[in-house]
């Protein structure tokens, strides 16, 4: 079903602050989609890049939800090809920044038995505050 | 006699179809003595050399080229039957690809047949041409050059640097048109005024152009480069008797003006008084006053203006002057008008008062960055493209080609004044095809203007805020979004302008399928048109940007060099003329003439004033002895081709003949084949030059000896070079059917049909619909045939 959306100062003040953290101009972004037909994870993906990078020029902050910037291993297959030079891997850089400074944990450190404390080791626990990729 | 027949495969265009080997023998065993040639492209060098060199090794005197249409390589073959020392006029092209291999694609067997009889028509008229000689007539250096706009400017400039005497007439008070109105240009954002103001200045001052502002052609008409129009010159009621020194241009009759009227050159967004200058780079920098709405026309109540003048040089009596004028081209240069978005209701321009149109839009840019501008333009703007182009709910398919750049102009002078301001292009393709033009798209896109694929399918207004809530997908994210903006911007499309009809009314020009002037040929005439002498500039026949433009009002005026430079121009030979041993002196064709071309000779007898004559065929109806006759479309050639094209019918087979008119119809059954049009293979199309010239005898002959219909077709009066034509015809077919009628003939088997240019498919339907209605009637009875024959051409 069709999605309805609005266009509104918030959505310019997320596309702005992405712009800035990523350092590209993403309205440059032409949607020709050579990065999204060049991406080796492209199977992984919920979102392709190149939706990723139309959803954050018309401000749609739900993006966030996507997994596709997790996937996103930086090798930069669409920075190389993009015709209007723009870094698409800056932009999935960016995205994950914002993510992680809203610093939600993903797991309840309370809720971890004493076992499994025992068991894991302490990087796995602290990499999975910030899990992602599923 | 010896004639040569050359059969073009045209690469295969023809031979695909058509079994050309097949013909051959055909022709062979029919005429026996004849050359025939075959070979991949007639209209090649090498094609064209195997005429000559045939004439002059085998001694030919007529030649026949089955090939494509007349109209495209006519003046090729004549010209190599030239170059041999063989008279042009001996030459007949049967037309084997658009009217018969192109329409009837499909049925290459029955093609074949059909191609059998337009030959044998080809070849039976080819027998009876003879040498037609062109009377040579004397041309000046006189142009007219119809419309002020930029393309007018232009071409005027061009011929008047070249010596030529130009007359310029512009219907507004001032010249520049369109541009006048612009603020910028893409994509280097120079400014519009400051490029046309010099450009405006040139022509008022050069000594070879006489301008005339503020007037209108009251009327035009003419042919073969020679054309004489009257304009009419609009009163200003300024006095510009002497000298416009008289006006000191002191602004007093301005500040006592009490009217108060929406500026055109403003768009309305600023107002002017009832008399005003039209804009600061206005050309002539002259008042005028708007009659319409001064309260001194209207009631007589107020006369403020002239009681202030210090100068007095305001006259509300002035009237309107008429001056006639004899020029030897003229240049149509009309420009365009904006698409009217009232009529697409759905965006409510014209009732919301945040959508606004894009030339609007020029003004409220222009004014944004003034302390206190006329217009605000609020946080959220967007601008929706193809609005009255690609569209065709309103009749309008074509692509209006600057409409992509000019919002993407707008977008970008209103992000540079003010960049806080939110911007989206909503658009369906994004055609950034000039020299800079994709750069300048990609520079806007840099600046943060946001561009969303996708057609807006409807605005409505917040009551409250009077903000533009816009629908639309974005058919990139298939999002459907709904937002509110503070301003809408509509890219008008461009359509021809209102002010260009009367012209084309009375000049005969035809129009293509968009609505705009048609062009000789899209390729290679694309600044003439059919009528010999007048050119088109600007975006009368297109929509142009301004390079563009200038462009094809440089090539228009290079077209009118070329022509002027002949000196002389050949008159065509095909005209009227009097078998001198016939004619009676009934005097019947007198009056028949509506160019006064025919009078009674020393010997009492009908002779025909070749300068007058324009060859139509009208008069031929009214002599009843068949002595007044019309070179290339004799009686003796029609007769043949008729009875040459019906020779090969079998038993039980149909035939339709159609007689179309060289200009409109002949044209429209090309441009049927040319798409591949399919109608019924039972018919067989012969050029004339009117329908007119389709006596009572030769359409009774035609049913006589085989015909199961005639149908002509011609051009409706409106866009007809013959504008008296058709009532004759009419009259002929009139007394056909009755005649018919008596026989017990249906009169329905005879058909006259008026088509513009662009009705292909009601041609073709009207074709078919006619080989139904003869699956439906029983076949004239040979006896009948019989009777009529006996009636045209006795026992």
């Amino acid at each position: 079903m069709a999605k309805l959306i609005k266009l509104d100062d918030k959505g310019v003040e997320f596309l702005d602050k992405i712009m800035e953290l990523s350092g590209e101009t993403i309205t440059l972004c032409d949607q020709c989609g050579t990065c999204s037909g060049g991406c080796p994870f492209i199977a992984e993906m919920d979102v392709n890049p190149s939706q990723i990078m139309r959803q954050v020029m018309i401000g749609q902050k739900n993006i966030m939800e996507s997994k596709t910037m997790w996937i996103c291993a930086s090798c930069f297959t669409c920075t190389v090809r993009c015709p209007r030079e723009l870094d698409v891997s800056k932009v999935a850089e960016a995205l994950r920044q914002v993510k992680l400074r809203e610093a939600i944990d993903f797991i309840d450190i309370e809720k971890i038995s004493e076992e499994e404390a025992r068991i894991l080791p302490s990087i796995a626990i602290v990499g999975a505050f910030r899990k992602f990729t599923g | 006699m010896k004639t040569g027949v050359y059969l073009c495969q045209c690469g295969g265009n023809i031979s695909n179809t058509i079994d050309l080997p097949k013909i051959a023998k055909h022709v062979k065993e029919k005429k026996g003595d004849i050359l025939i040639q075959e070979n991949s492209h007639m209209c090649s060098g090498a094609g064209q050399k195997l005429i000559i060199d045939d004439i002059k090794n085998h001694g030919l005197e007529k030649v026949v080229v089955a090939a494509c249409s007349p109209h495209f390589h006519e003046k090729t073959f004549r010209a190599a039957l030239q170059k041999a020392g063989l008279n042009p006029y001996v030459l007949e092209i049967s037309n084997f690809r658009e009217h018969c291999s192109w329409a009837h694609k499909n049925e290459p067997e029955i093609a074949t047949e059909k191609a059998k009889d337009i030959i044998d028509a080809s070849i039976a008229k080819v027998e009876l041409d003879f040498p037609l000689e062109e009377k040579k007539m004397q041309m000046g250096d006189e142009v007219l050059v119809i419309g002020g706009g930029i393309a007018g400017i232009q071409t005027s400039l061009d011929l008047a640097d070249a010596g030529k005497k130009v007359t310029l007439v512009e219907k507004e008070p001032t010249l520049g048109g369109k541009m006048a109105i612009l603020t910028k240009t893409f994509p280097t954002e120079d400014c519009a005024a400051c490029i046309i103001s010099p450009k405006m200045a040139a022509v008022q001052d050069h000594p070879n152009i006489t301008l005339y502002t503020n007037s209108e052609i009251e009327s035009i008409a003419g042919h073969r480069l020679h054309f004489e129009a009257k304009i009419k010159k609009n009163p200003r009621f300024i006095l510009d008797t002497i000298d416009m020194d008289q006006c000191l241009i002191c602004t007093k009759c301005v500040q006592e003006c009490p009217i108060e009227q929406p500026n055109y050159w403003e768009q309305g967004i600023m107002n002017r008084k009832a008399i005003y200058i039209p804009a600061p780079h206005a050309i002539p920098y002259k008042y005028l006053i708007d009659k319409e709405n001064c309260l001194h026309f209207k009631d007589g109540s107020c006369s403020i203006c002239a009681d202030v003048c210090p100068q007095k040089v305001i006259d509300f009596e002035q009237k309107a002057e008429f001056i006639d004028v004899a020029v030897d081209n003229v240049v149509v240069a009309t420009g365009y008008d904006i698409y009217d978005a009232t009529e697409k209701t759905v965006f409510g321009y014209g009732k919301y008062k945040n959508v606004v149109s894009a030339l609007e839009m020029e003004r409220i840019v222009d004014h944004i960055s003034e302390k206190e501008p006329p217009r605000e333009v609020g946080k959220r703007v967007a601008f929706v493209q193809c609005v009255g182009s690609r569209d065709k709910q309103i009749g309008r398919e074509y692509c209006s080609r600057v409409c992509c750049m000019f919002s993407v102009k707008l977008a970008s002078l209103l992000k540079q004044a003010k960049p806080e301001t939110d911007i989206y292009i909503f658009y369906t393709d994004l055609r950034a095809f000039g020299k800079g033009y994709e750069e300048y798209y990609k520079r806007s896109q840099e600046m943060g203007i946001k561009f969303v694929r996708g057609k807006p399918s409807h605005f409505t207004e917040d009551p409250d805020t009077k903000q533009v809530i816009v629908t639309v997908e974005d058919t990139l994210s298939r999002d459907i979004i709904q937002s509110e903006f503070d301003l809408v911007v509509l890219a008008n499309g461009m359509g021809l302008s209102a002010a260009s009809e009367p012209i084309a009314d009375q000049l005969k020009l035809a129009k293509s399928d968009d609505g705009f002037f048609k062009e000789a040929h899209p390729k290679y005439r694309p600044v003439d048109t059919l009528v010999e002498g007048i050119f088109l500039a600007g975006t009368a026949q297109g929509p142009k940007d301004i390079p563009d433009t200038v462009t094809q009002a440089s090539a228009a005026a290079g077209r009118v060099l070329a022509t002027l430079a002949q000196k002389e121009f050949s008159l065509d030979p095909v005209l009227a003329f009097v078998h001198q041993d016939i004619c009676d002196g009934c005097k019947q064709c007198l009056n028949e003439c509506p160019k006064k071309a025919i009078s009674i000779n020393a010997d009492g007898k009908a002779e025909i004033n070749e300068a007058l004559c324009l060859g139509c065929g009208s008069c031929l109806a009214s002599c009843p002895i068949e002595a007044i006759d019309l070179n290339y479309f004799t009686n003796d050639q029609m007769y043949a081709q008729i009875e040459a094209s019906l020779s090969n019918k079998k038993e039980g087979e149909k035939r339709i003949l159609i007689f179309a008119d060289e200009n409109t119809v002949y044209r429209l059954a090309d441009a049927c084949g040319v798409r591949k049009m399919k109608y019924s293979t039972d018919s067989r199309i012969f050029r004339i030059p009117s329908g007119s010239r389709m006596t009572s005898n030769l359409i009774k002959f035609a049913l006589s000896k085989g015909a199961d219909a005639v149908m002509i077709g011609d051009s409706p009066e409106k866009s007809s070079r013959f504008a008296w034509a058709n009532n004759v015809t009419k009259e002929n077919i009139k007394q056909v059917q009755s005649a018919l009628n008596d026989l017990q003939i249906e009169p329905e088997r005879l058909i006259f049909k008026e088509y513009s240019a662009g009705e292909l498919a009601r041609f073709t339907n009207d074709v078919d619909a006619i080989a139904e209605f003869l699956g439906t009637i029983a076949p004239i009875p040979n006896e009948t045939r019989d009777k009529l024959f006996t009636a045209v051409r006795g026992e």
